[in-house]
């Protein structure tokens, strides 16, 4: 008798298995809620089938009657990407500074700098374009500008955390060595940060690539302004030929990418 | 001569961690501090330079206090007091060289120090303490690609390039294995007597603190209780600084109080 009641187990109690049943009918509740509030034409979604198949017919074979247009663009693509990846990292490197707690000067200082990274990183880089294309008119400024923009919220976020999980004894070592302020950020934090600075950096110009493509959408320069521009003139087949520039591209710029990482690290 | 006077230091509202230290330390012996964990002695060794900032006393240095130093006048007066750290406080990325040099960031220009130009003076003194502890031809390694003591030794050669006047040791052979913490020890009593340096070693190994120390200090519970020489340092006297669990001497000296 003894025994048989150890015998009996359960991995949960009859309220723990409700509570599951209860949130389960619950997240079930919330999707069937949303579906329900979003206006869907269900014939068209399943027509998609049929068009998808008419769009690819019309979309074969691509057009390279464009190429060289498309070629000079897509090297505009990667220049602004570039560009604005170069100028994003020496702007990024004050922010981390500052927004790192062990390097901030002071409280203000490091509000700062928290306030510049999450404006940075909570705006879309097409709403960014969306907004200097309004400011720098359409073109490649406004492009680099945008993608500049969010990198830093990026770049700083990152190498900023990079900078406060730095080992600290060697700082204490060279405060103790007489060194100033700026020899022991030199000696010991630039030597510990370094690996993470290139890591992120290349990370983000792989990013910014691919963000890069699609600026052209909002008139901020690029590809996209190609794409858009096949896209309002039905000019299908050049779309093609675009589309697959543009995974080349990616393509590239990612192998790069992890090349330039394996190099380093 | 180094002269520490009714130092006290307090973390937060608590218990003061040093109560009322007096300690000279004169000529070039090497001082050997011994003690429980807790006891204070990473404390005492890291109110000299200021690491730690004292709460109040005075702490003189060949007539300079460094008590009443402002911040820039601190950054200058550090350099003429070298420390040796226990995990040895290298930035690994760095060659051994570079390492070295850091020794000297308080003496050189800023533009030097970023561009790696060191003085030729600086370069020769190097390579001659390098040479001395035989770590010269790892001159262009990483710091991270060398073992333990030889890291120790890197540590060592940086603090005696900024030509110190007196050495801080703060437990440097407590990473380090029995063989090779001898070896360091007695590189630190040579360098000491070779340099006319006075060096405070904070250690935990009693053997070695008698084997190679002028003089003995023992601390318990931010006093100092036995001040001799390493004969006087009889088992008594051992088990009054080490004996007991820090917990009760609290409790006691609460009852004191």
């Amino acid at each position: 008798m003894e025994q048989l009641a150890l015998q009996e187990w359960s991995r949960y109690t009859p309220q723990q298995r409700f509570q599951r049943y209860a949130w389960f009918a619950l997240a079930t509740l919330v999707v069937a809620w949303a579906l329900a509030s979003v206006n869907i034409v269900w014939a068209w979604v399943w027509d998609a089938p049929n068009q998808m198949g008419d769009l690819f017919g019309r979309m074969v074979p691509p057009d390279p009657a464009n190429l060289d247009q498309i070629l000079s663009a897509l090297l505009e693509t990667v220049n602004l990407a570039t560009i604005a990846t170069a100028l994003a990292v020496v702007l990024a490197l004050p922010v981390a500074y500052i927004a790192a707690q062990n390097t901030t000067p002071n409280a203000v200082t490091l509000w700062i700098g928290r306030f510049i990274l999450v404006s940075s990183r909570s705006v879309n880089t097409i709403i960014w374009a969306l907004l200097f294309v309004a400011i720098f008119g359409p073109g490649v400024v406004a492009g680099i500008v945008a993608i500049m923009f969010r990198s830093i919220g990026f770049l700083g976020k990152l190498l900023g955390e990079a900078i406060e999980e730095i080992d600290p004894r060697p700082v204490e070592a060279l405060q103790a060595c007489g060194a100033s302020h700026f020899k022991v950020v030199l000696y010991a934090i630039v030597p510990q940060v370094m690996p993470t600075f290139f890591a992120v950096s290349i990370l983000r110009w792989d990013i910014n690539l691919r963000e890069s493509t699609v600026l052209g959408l909002v008139g901020a320069g690029g590809i996209g302004v190609i794409l858009q521009g096949a896209i309002d003139t039905f000019n299908w087949q050049e779309v093609s030929t675009v589309l697959i520039a543009i995974i080349v591209l990616v393509v590239t710029g990612e192998v790069v990418s992890s090349y330039l990482r394996r190099r380093i690290l | 001569m180094l002269k520490i006077k009714s130092l006290v230091k307090r973390y937060g509202a608590g218990d003061p961690v040093l109560k009322d230290l007096n300690l000279e330390i004169e000529g070039d012996q090497v001082v050997s501090v011994i003690g429980s964990s807790g006891a204070g002695k990473s404390t005492l060794l890291r109110c000299i330079n200021r690491l730690v900032e004292p709460t109040s006393g005075t702490i003189t240095l060949n007539g300079t206090d460094f008590t009443a130093l402002g911040k820039r006048d601190l950054r200058i007066a550090r350099r003429r007091v070298g420390m040796v750290f226990q995990s040895f406080n290298l930035v690994d990325r760095l060659t051994v060289m570079e390492n070295v040099q850091s020794g000297r960031l308080g003496y050189i220009s800023t533009w030097a120090a970023l561009t790696r130009r060191y003085p030729k003076e600086d370069i020769r003194r190097a390579f001659e303490l390098m040479e001395r502890v035989g770590i010269a031809h790892y001159a262009d390694k990483r710091a991270d690609e060398l073992s333990g003591g030889e890291r120790q030794r890197v540590g060592v050669i940086r603090a005696l390039m900024q030509q110190p006047e007196i050495l801080l040791a703060d437990e440097p052979t407590a990473s380090l294995d029995p063989k090779t913490s001898e070896q360091i020890m007695v590189l630190l009593r040579d360098l000491a007597s070779e340099l006319k340096l006075p060096v405070i070693i904070n250690i935990h190994n009693v053997h070695e603190a008698k084997e190679f120390s002028d003089r003995i200090v023992g601390m318990r519970y931010g006093r100092i209780i036995f001040d001799d020489l390493p004969g006087a340092l009889t088992d008594e006297a051992m088990h009054d600084i080490y004996a007991g669990i820090p917990h009760a001497d609290r409790q006691v000296e609460g009852k004191a109080a």
